[in-house]
């Protein structure tokens, strides 16, 4: 059967939901006409997930109705969702790595022979018709933890289509590609939409939503702000998304770069199955510049990152420092010789949530002075300096001796970036400083990454963001299963990076930062 | 750059395939000089024929010297050969398999030697009779990490198991009713550790091990106020006799292994079919395995995560509970304190070993399950090393096998984590 003629029309009335004090959506009106992109436009946070989480079923809301083709329903659970046409595509997939393409594609809607027996002839047939019929290329057979992450959401999108769905929520689904893989992405949104399809295109990032939507709604703090039509500028779909005027640019002036300070020599780190996961990088940071790490997630960034902090054990190669070998060395060494780091995550490995955020502010050197001697803290000095850094780094608490824990994600990075600059740095290490932040803290922590820069640290940013590998990089490393695709000035275009994070491209011309 | 102090931390990572290539050649090493020169002298006699069987197998004798020096120096060439190529791990897994091979032969001739001569089918008997509880444990292990429980409470499964089977087949004067109540008793014990561990999400390990000292100090209490004093009345119970398969269980050899035994043997050839069945060729065992695997993946497709995890506990709680019956209405009868002894370790251990598949764990239970008969055998004719040695030997062999050889092998993914919705 065919979704071709079915073609509903889905309308969300007065949806409220909370959580505890926090109001995630707050009265939320909106529209998808059938055969439509519909792109939903909102920061990290601004009630975007949780409003689709209760049209798909896995939240109910506190007030509000669900309305499809004018006739009201509810929806208690996905399965509910799922049978009334909706399907949805989830930021983090939702598939089982060691299931085959097909297995996952039929999961929960298997069909089987005598006895319960799994029908795997017809799974893979679903699957190759589907992919043919929507131009996917998918091998039904394939495990899905050996495929890329771009196939893996085709995988998702085919599991949707699969269950005869007529609306396709896509949550943050550029977030994980390549731009190529994007244009790709949106060339299948459209062969859907060919076909009748409606998508809920959810997205912060502006210039997709002008590409590819037919219809734009942005949502500000768990409320509906505006509906722009596509046509509007850049500027105007960021005000309306933050709520006041934005710098879209990172202000910063040239760079000065001068002595070599971080030194990476054919780096070999393995994971634990003995994959090389960093295969031969060789890299230098100098002294007051900023040199970005871009690619696509799970491309050895965060190995990297990680064997220069000494958390992961280095197979070969070698790692100075300012002139010091520390290759292997324990993480406390490593950063008593003038390293920090900002973790990418933030709450796993960058604060102890159940902390005060001054114990928090001290946790890379409450064992020396002047927070400390011999077994004893000095807590008065700790808590001074915990104050002075809440100032200084706009920290928004209400005491430092709150829990961490109790923070908004934007003030739990402002601790770490505080903790981590608060002292002296010759080498910063920041993997993925911005994500999950408001665009007001975004422009806080760049800020701040660009004064480290100018005051002579060496800063190594990996990102998978390219906006903000080209707002703060002063050269540009591409790296590409565990190597190094390329390296590049800042002013190279756009699709050439692309080009290297997927994997295609060569490696010929490799500029090399002068010193001032 | 120049003049940087230079202090390498290297860290030398150990080749695991050079490592197990240096323990096959020191297991050829030992075969040689331990077994091979050090034998006593006198053949090594092997009997493959039971009394009153209809057909008879001549005996092999063999001379401990050669023999031993001969597998010893094929698993040193074995060893090299190891270390050396690039093996398909279906070869490399035959070549571990003859290597191991080759050293309980020679070990058996070295023990045998001059000695009443070793009765081969009985020592598989023993084996089969010895691997029942453990592969059922380990099954029931299987059925509960697919769905993302851990089941620790194996050993208590078992015990609870085998006082049920016990009592009620002799206050009721029925097996079949006592083997239904063990399999009963284990399953309660699942459901037991199915509410605290999904409803109440407690650590399961902890969990796991509180039910297994649950178990052992009830059956414990019960056993000394009440099956000792009414010892005739409530621990007297029948047991299972042999069943014999037409025609199959007339084969020479594998006849009297494998198709002369009490229903419990044929129970468990059934049980592990259906759990292998189940679990890789139905709708059933996909969606325990996507719910043990990515339960946030199942539950956005409309599987009942919580529902498949408490169904799957209880289940392995019954298979369980069958292999404990077997301990008593199986085979000795009577209850004794802690009669599992252990047992339900060693099939969790299996379940690991065999890589949470209900082939692999069944094929370690029986590895385990032939260390136990060994130790038996060996006791009686006489061997010479220490009883004590002997009995340790199913345990060493559980350590060596999930230290050493387990590698890779890779659990559920959310197994032992509750799925708690936000």
């Amino acid at each position: 059967m065919s979704g071709w003629e079915v073609a509903l029309q889905l309308e969300l009335r007065g949806i409220t939901k909370r959580f505890g004090s926090l109001v995630a959506n707050d009265g939320i009106d909106l529209t998808v006409e059938s055969g439509e992109i519909h792109a939903l436009l909102g920061e990290n946070g601004a009630g975007k997930s949780t409003l689709m989480n209760v049209l798909y079923g896995l939240l109910q809301p506190d007030q509000g109705q669900i309305l499809l083709d004018g006739e009201p329903v509810e929806f208690h659970n996905p399965r509910e969702a799922l049978a009334a046409g909706i399907g949805m595509v989830h930021q983090h997939f939702m598939l089982v790595p060691v299931f085959t393409v097909a297995e996952n594609v039929m999961l929960g809607v298997e069909r089987t022979s005598v006895l319960g027996l799994l029908n795997r002839r017809r799974a893979r047939q679903d699957v190759l018709e589907l992919s043919s019929k929507y131009g996917l290329a998918i091998d039904p057979d394939v495990l899905v933890e050996n495929l890329p992450v771009g196939i893996q959401q085709r995988v998702e999108i085919v599991k949707a289509l699969h269950r005869e769905a007529s609306i396709v929520i896509l949550d943050e689904p550029t977030a994980v590609l390549t731009p190529g893989e994007t244009n790709e992405l949106f060339r299948i949104m459209r062969e859907l939409q060919a076909s009748g399809k409606s998508i809920i295109f959810i997205s912060h990032k502006l210039k997709e939503v002008q590409e590819i939507a037919d219809r734009i709604t942005v949502i500000r703090r768990g409320k509906v702000v505006g509906a722009p039509p596509p046509t509007a500028t850049d500027e105007e779909l960021a005000s309306l998304m933050v709520g006041r005027a934005v710098e879209l640019t990172v202000h910063k002036e040239p760079a000065h770069p001068r002595e070599v300070t971080l030194e990476v020599e054919d780096l070999r780190v393995e994971s634990a199955g003995g994959r090389a996961v960093v295969d031969g990088i060789s890299l230098e940071v100098r002294s007051g510049e900023i040199v970005g790490i871009a690619g696509v997630q799970g491309n050895g960034q965060t190995e990297l990152c990680e064997a220069i902090m000494g958390l992961l054990p280095v197979k070969s190669g070698s790692i100075i420092v300012a002139g010091q070998d520390l290759t292997g060395a324990r993480t406390r060494v490593v950063l008593e010789s003038g390293v920090s780091y900002i973790p990418e995550d933030r709450q796993e490995d960058g604060i102890v949530e159940s902390f005060s955020l001054a114990d928090n502010l001290v946790l890379d050197v409450y064992n020396r002075a002047p927070f400390a001697s011999g077994l004893a803290l000095h807590i008065d000095t700790i808590r001074e300096s915990a104050a002075k850094h809440m100032d200084e780094y706009d920290i928004r608490a209400t005491s430092i001796d709150m829990t961490v824990g109790t923070l908004s994600g934007g003030n739990q990075q402002k601790v770490i970036v505080a903790r981590e600059l608060g002292r002296e740095v010759r080498l910063l290490v920041a993997n993925q400083p911005t994500r999950g932040l408001d665009v007001g803290s975004i422009e806080f922590v760049h800020s701040r990454l660009v004064a480290a820069r100018d005051q002579g640290t060496a800063v190594l940013i990996c990102s998978t963001e390219l906006d903000e590998i080209f707002a703060l990089a002063d050269r540009i490393i591409v790296m590409y299963e565990g190597r190094i695709a390329g390296i590049r000035p800042p002013t190279v275009s756009i699709e050439e990076i692309g080009l290297l994070m997927a994997g295609a491209g060569s490696d010929d011309s490799v500029p090399e930062a002068q010193p001032a | 750059m120049t003049a940087i102090p230079v202090v390498r931390h290297q860290r030398a990572a150990i080749d695991r395939q050079q490592a197990i290539a240096g323990i096959f050649v020191m297991l050829g090493l030992v075969d040689i000089f331990v077994f091979g020169f050090l034998a006593d002298k006198g053949d090594a006699v092997f009997t493959f024929t039971l009394t009153g069987a209809a057909v008879s197998v001549p005996n092999l004798n063999l001379a401990p010297g050669p023999v031993s020096e001969g597998l010893g120096a094929l698993s040193i060439v074995l060893g090299l050969l190891y270390a050396g190529l690039k093996l398909t791990s279906l070869s490399r897994r035959l070549t571990a398999a003859t290597v191991m091979l080759a050293f309980v032969v020679a070990f058996l001739c070295w023990c045998d030697a001059g000695r009443t001569p070793l009765p081969f089918v009985s020592l598989m008997q023993t084996t089969m009779l010895a691997s029942i509880p453990l592969v059922l444990g380990a099954l029931s292990g299987c059925l509960c990490e697919r769905s993302g429980v851990i089941n620790i409470a194996i050993e208590g499964q078992l015990l609870l198991g085998a006082f049920a089977g016990a009592v009620i087949a002799s206050s009721f004067g029925s097996i079949w009713l006592g083997l239904f109540s063990g399999s009963i008793a284990g399953g309660l014990l699942g459901a037991l550790l199915a509410v605290f561990a999904i409803r109440y999400v407690v650590d399961q390990i902890i969990l796991g091990v509180v039910l297994n000292v649950f178990a052992s100090g009830l059956t414990g209490y019960l056993y000394d106020q009440a099956l000792v004093p009414y010892q005739n009345r409530l621990n007297s119970p029948n047991t299972f006799s042999s069943i014999k398969i037409p025609v199959l269980g007339d084969i020479p050899i594998i006849g009297p292994i494998l198709f002369d035994s009490t229903i419990f043997l044929y129970i468990t050839y059934v049980m592990v079919a259906l759990v292998h069945i189940g679990l890789f060729k139905t709708r059933w065992g996909l969606r325990v395995r996507a719910v043990g695997e990515h339960p946030t993946a199942a539950d956005t497709v409309g599987i009942r995560v919580l529902f498949t995890r408490y169904r799957n506990v209880i289940l392995g709680g019954l298979v369980a509970g069958i292999g404990g019956a077997s301990l008593t209405i199986g085979s000795v009868g009577s209850f004794g304190k802690d009669i599992s002894s252990g047992q339900g370790y060693i099939a969790l251990a299996a379940m690991i070993f065999g890589r949470w598949t209900p082939l692999g764990a069944t094929g370690a239970a029986l590895l385990f399950g032939f260390s136990v008969a060994l130790a038996n055998v060996l006791g009686t004719i006489g061997a010479p090393i220490p009883s004590d040695f002997l009995l340790m030997l199913p345990y060493v062999a559980t350590i060596v096998a999930v230290a050493g050889f387990v590698g890779k092998s890779r659990a559920p993914k959310a197994d032992g984590q509750p799925y708690v919705k936000s």
